[in-house]
């Protein structure tokens, strides 16, 4: 496996919200050109140390660091400034705009208008998203509003992008179309995905990550992973 | 793109405005022409609520707070200049520099959209309680008396450079419609730019903004800002429309009566606020002349009707039902060319087989 430099690391990571530890010191680290998903039953703290990655939450102690930069409690709109493109658990897309212009403005943000014009023309292009180019994104399907919000992160041309359960409530085929742009996005960027669905896992990932109790339980392939007695205790176990 | 095509409209609604300036004066009796220059201002203060609230979605509660000090800055500028060009530029900088210190502890200190309409009225409220109580002759700033409950007299505009050169009131009424239109254009040309294109998005979705590295806040400021130095530009004129100042542009009713502009006119428009300033100004004075009805009984009841009927406002359903109709019509027109040309197409398929 190809190692370059890291590009995101934590270093005894935790989150306690009163006397519950949710990230429990964690130290992870995401290496250039990597594609790593995070999985975990619910309540392993995934998604809360996902939120202190993007800064939506302020970790009570230890450090963010995303290429040499010192994130932790910074506010979101500065980490996404370093070029890190985010997409959250639940869709966030500007409901009352066209398609069009959902991505236009994440494209606008970086370029100036000409080229943000090209911009997101290609991302629609890109998302097979030309059908609905003009429609209001509130009227969409869910799965059409996933896509534009994945399109918003793509526009953006990311060097790191993080995803939280970007296929949730998607039909077999869109998660499948889903996977194969998180494998293409994955070409320029380094991605952290959280996610639930094993076949979903399967389909873009090498290694993961697998958060129990707040903290990491273990880091390695997902054939190993679903091999290994303890992890199919407490993935398979908790979810049955 | 369709950006371009929505100021195009801008600026025909604004064309039609410009020729209304023109045969207003012709058609219309003096004293009409005397009032429509407070109803001028008044429109521009609904104006300024379409912009940040209709578009910014910032709920402002208290935007008369900056027409009122709009107002009295104005007043109080051109008794002590002893003019009224730099008076009203002075109006306009103080309710902005106002609403910059008031935005930037509301925006950056994340107060909810709720506390932020509460907040604004308070702060409304507490500037009408304050103004009332300088009543006596130790309340004055430079020459001008600030007057409390009776308010303080605002001198009418003259021309620029010549204090004594007073404008009539129908070149006043020339002047605020000039103000309004010149305003209008300007907020139709900024919420079509990017910065209005991102305070729409932060309307829509703050998360979503911050997650593609806008600072929000910024540009809630940024926007409350603005709205709040053309609602003084409207203090501005509704001061010199009717000759004073009252605590009253601070009132609760005020407050309220611009809220209702909005609603009535629909958000999300900038053409919908202002007529619906002029239409129900005319609608109150008219209820006003008899005592069968009370009027703010009258009004509560069309805000009600309103909400629950008309809930996006004139304008936005007005171009909801044209684009509706148009839609209908562009398919049914579809629909016959492919009538007429069915019978060759079912061969074609035929033989295709």
């Amino acid at each position: 496996m190809r190692r370059g430099e890291v590009v995101l690391e934590t270093r005894n990571l935790s989150m306690a919200f009163g006397g519950v530890r949710a990230v429990d010191r964690v130290d992870f680290t995401l290496w250039d050109g990597e594609l790593r998903c995070l999985i975990g039953p619910n309540g392993a703290g995934k998604s809360t140390f996902f939120k202190c990655l993007t800064g939506q939450l302020r970790p009570t102690e230890g450090d963010v660091v995303i290429r040499d930069v010192h994130v932790a409690g910074r506010e979101p709109h500065e980490i996404a400034a370093l070029g890190v493109g985010i997409k959250t658990q639940v869709p966030n897309v500007f409901d009352g705009l066209s398609a069009e212009e959902n991505i236009w403005i994440a494209a606008r943000r970086w370029h100036g208008a000409e080229r943000a014009r090209t911009l997101t023309r290609e991302t629609i292009e890109r998302l097979q998203l030309g059908e609905v180019r003009t429609r209001i994104v509130g009227t969409l399907a869910h799965g059409q509003r996933q896509w534009v919000e994945l399109g918003m992160v793509v526009a953006a041309d990311p060097w790191l992008v993080l995803l939280d359960e970007p296929a949730a409530g998607m039909t077999h085929e869109e998660t499948g179309r889903t996977a194969e742009l998180i494998r293409e996005i994955n070409r320029s960027a380094a991605m952290i995905v959280v996610e639930h669905d094993m076949q979903f896992i399967r389909m873009i990932s090498r290694t993961v990550t697998l958060f129990h109790e707040g903290r990491i339980l273990m880091e390695d392939s997902m054939d190993a992973i679903s091999a290994d007695p303890v992890a199919r205790e407490i993935y398979l176990g908790h979810r049955a | 793109m369709r950006l371009a095509r929505d100021f195009r409209g801008t600026l025909i609604v604004a064309a039609l405005a410009v020729l209304f300036t023109l045969i207003a004066p012709v058609t219309l009796e003096f004293f009409t022409i005397i009032t429509l220059t407070q109803v001028i201002g008044l429109a521009i203060l609904g104006l300024s609520l379409a912009l940040i609230w209709g578009f910014g979605g910032i709920l402002c509660f208290g935007q008369t707070a900056f027409f009122g000090l709009g107002a009295y800055a104005y007043a109080i500028a051109a008794t002590n200049i002893g003019g009224s060009t730099g008076a009203i530029l002075i109006a306009v900088l103080v309710a902005a520099a106002f609403a910059a210190i008031l935005g930037y502890f509301v925006f950056y200190g994340r107060v909810s959209d709720v506390y932020l309409a509460v907040i604004t009225l308070t702060v409304s409220l507490i500037l009408y309680s304050l103004i009332r109580r300088t009543s006596g002759p130790e309340y004055k700033i430079g020459d001008a008396l600030l007057g409390g409950f009776n308010g303080t007299g605002a001198p009418p505009l003259n021309i620029p450079g010549d204090a004594s050169a007073m404008l009539f009131p129908e070149h006043i009424f020339y002047v605020a419609m000039a103000a309004l239109i010149l305003v209008y254009i300007l907020c139709g040309r900024v919420v079509t730019t990017h910065f209005g294109r991102v305070c729409v998005a932060i309307r829509e979705n703050e998360t979503r903004a911050e997650l593609l590295a806008y600072d929000t806040r910024l540009y809630k400021l940024g926007i409350f800002t603005l709205g709040a130095a053309i609602a003084g530009l409207g203090g501005v004129f509704f001061a010199v429309g009717i000759s004073r100042v009252t605590p009253d542009v601070f009132g609760l009713g005020q407050s309220a009566l611009t809220i209702i502009w909005v609603i009535v006119g629909g958000r999300g428009t900038l053409i919908g606020p202002i007529l619906a300033t002029f239409a129900l100004y005319y609608l109150t004075a008219a209820l006003g002349t008899q005592q069968l009805l009370n009027t703010n009984l009258i009004l509560g009841i069309i805000l009600v009707i309103f909400v629950l009927a008309v809930p996006r406002g004139v304008i936005p359903t007005l171009t909801g039902w044209a684009a509706t109709r148009r839609q209908r019509r562009a398919l049914r027109a579809r629909e016959r060319r492919l009538r007429l040309r069915r019978p060759r197409g079912g061969e074609v398929a035929g033989e295709a087989e």
